[in-house]
């Protein structure tokens, strides 16, 4: 197997959810009432528990340690969706993205369980059930406040409508994508995309939310290979603030 | 995390007289007997509002208290202080949900408690009016205001009302792994690089006094303790706290080669006491009335939160949202 293939896949992953991690982290101190404070601080210490699973097989494949690889890369050395590193905005929009995220994510981690790559099958197989459990919270609210009074669904379908640019863009196919499905990895970007849209259809359609018309929305590709938007270098900064105090110490 | 909350506002004591004699002896007995009361048992007026105002008050603590640590979740230096970081305050949050369910067992609605907090009718823990400027002030917190926290809690858990008393216990539990995971945090800066070791320093030196008036004003200063001291609400009196928590801790940075900024700390042999410069309770009293370098944020921060997410308890309170059960 191509390792250049491999490393590419897992950065994307390992990438996504430490961002998408560190984001859900904000939201401690600050949700809408108490149980959603705690259920997103869960969220995000799965999210990065599981990034650090997949920098932990980079290194292993010969990458730095996960620590150095978080803490110091650049902006443009990111391979995560734009999706994740949007800032959080209002619950409406956090909880859009986590829906349509999470959805995305548990059909990754089904397929890669499976994979022919041991490593990788391996992780997926022994994390997804959390996964799981990030899907039910986002379902559960979605169809909960979907369907709940007419600013909420006005929020939502708002929501839904700007974050859909950029959910599409998470399937940009890797350099290696037909190599990946070749040697049986997984599916590929395009199979998980198919599956995503029903699933998420089978959700929106319970509720008072309309899912736009996907072939008019033109996907915010670029993530996978570096290209972000400004949010993104500020949270790394943050994020690095004390590590790079001195890299080099034991914190 | 909590501390003297429940003696800044003394509750007065003459409608002790108002209720029935022959069921104030029996509630009494019962807890002289060493019985739990339960919600739905009788109990004084008097015992209910102490009550609900130090649990209210203890809950109010666990959620500002996750403020100044919280804003250090983003910046935590590697994965494992950030996953610990994250853990920890969530923890917090977690105890304020637990604490408020046990204050409105005694009737009073966790949305009026928090409005409480938020129009400043209501207190928190007064140390929690000062900044973590640094990711070393965020580790003394972790290691000696939760320190601080448990000596209070495992002496409030004994207290004589049921679901205080089963909530402090789980929440020691939890705080147990807290303070380890703060003295680690420290002991890597303490024995870490130059740079480390004075940002440690300095973050110690910035919280001890506000540490030092954590358990609330000398017992000197408070007055009507002994009923509250009877009926098992208040378990342990703020000097007795204040000196346990000093013969604990007070050893243990020394070993770090730490020092502790008052020149007059040291243990009486004699006396078996320790003594210190006094804590400038003015100062004390000045920012727990609203005047200290954090209290107009802390509720900023908390009345945000209400007001961005008022939308969220509307939608739930609204009778056409279905309540849907995930099923796994
Ligand atoms: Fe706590
Ligand atoms: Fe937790
Ligand atoms: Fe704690």
């Amino acid at each position: 197997m191509n390792e250049l293939a491999i490393k590419d896949l897992l950065y994307k992953l390992a990438d996504d959810q430490l961002i998408l991690g560190h984001r859900n982290s904000e939201w401690t101190g600050f949700g809408p009432i108490l149980e959603e404070d705690i259920a997103f601080s869960s969220m995000a210490q799965d999210k990065i528990g599981h990034s650090l699973a997949f920098y932990t097989l980079l290194q292993e494949l010969g990458e730095a340690d996960p620590d150095t690889v978080a803490f110091t890369r650049n902006a443009n050395q990111f391979h995560n969706s734009q999706l994740v590193e949007l800032p959080n905005g209002e619950y409406d929009f956090s909880l859009i993205r986590h829906f349509l995220y999470d959805n995305a994510e548990i059909i990754r981690f089904e397929m890669l369980s499976q994979s022919s790559y041991e490593p990788i099958a391996k992780v997926a197989t022994k994390l997804k059930g959390e996964v799981k459990y990030h899907v039910l919270h986002a379902n559960t609210w979605i169809k909960n406040l979907g369907s709940s009074t007419e600013e909420a669904i006005l929020r939502l379908q708002s929501s839904l409508n700007e974050a859909l640019p950029y959910a599409l863009a998470m399937f940009e196919n890797s350099k290696y994508e037909q190599e990946l499905i070749d040697a049986g990895v997984y599916a590929g970007e395009e199979a998980v995309k198919t599956e995503w849209l029903k699933r998420i259809q089978a959700v929106i359609d319970k509720t008072d939310l309309k899912l736009p018309d996907l072939a008019t929305i033109e996907p915010k590709f670029g993530g996978r290979y570096g290209e972000h938007t400004e949010h993104l270098q500020p949270l790394l900064d943050e994020m690095a603030e004390v590590f790079k105090i001195d890299p080099t110490a034991e914190w | 995390m909590y501390g003297g909350g429940n003696v800044f506002e003394a509750t007065k004591f003459d409608d002790v007289q108002v209720e029935d004699p022959a069921k104030l002896e029996e509630f009494e007995a019962r807890i002289a007997r060493g019985e739990k009361i339960e919600p739905t048992d009788w109990m004084p007026e008097l015992y209910r509002k102490q009550l609900i105002r130090m649990i209210e008050q203890h809950a109010h603590s666990e959620i500002i208290g996750a403020l100044p640590e919280g804003t250090w979740i983003t910046r935590a230096p590697g994965f494992r202080r950030k996953m610990a970081q994250m853990a920890k305050v969530q923890d917090e949050v977690g105890h304020a949900q637990l604490l408020y369910s046990a204050a409105e067992t005694l009737g009073k609605s966790r949305e009026q408690m928090l409005t409480d907090l938020i129009s400043g009718k209501s207190k928190y823990s007064n140390v929690f009016n000062y900044p973590a400027f640094t990711w070393a002030d965020s580790n003394i917190i972790s290691w000696l205001i939760d320190a601080g926290a448990i000596v209070n809690q495992m002496a409030n858990a004994k207290g004589s009302y049921g679901p205080y008393s089963r909530a402090l216990e789980r929440i020691c539990a939890e705080e147990a792994f807290h303070l380890k995971y703060g003295h680690d945090a420290v002991v890597h800066m303490a024995t870490g690089s130059p740079k480390q070791r004075e940002m440690i320093q300095a973050a110690l030196n910035r919280w001890w006094p506000p540490i030092m008036t954590f358990f609330g004003p000398s017992d000197k200063m408070s007055t009507h303790t002994e009923t509250l001291m009877r009926w098992k609400v208040k378990m342990a009196s703020n000097d007795e706290c204040r000196q346990q928590f000093l013969d604990m801790y007070v050893p243990k940075i020394w070993e770090l080669g730490l020092t502790v900024p008052d020149p007059k700390l040291k243990k009486n042999m004699e006396t078996g006491q320790w003594e210190f410069t006094e804590p400038d309770w003015d100062e004390f009293k000045r920012v727990i009335n609203g005047d200290g370098p954090c209290n107009a944020e802390r509720l900023a921060v908390r009345r945000t939160a209400e007001e961005r997410g008022a939308w969220v308890r509307r939608a739930l309170l609204n009778p056409k949202a279905k309540y849907v059960r995930p099923l796994a």
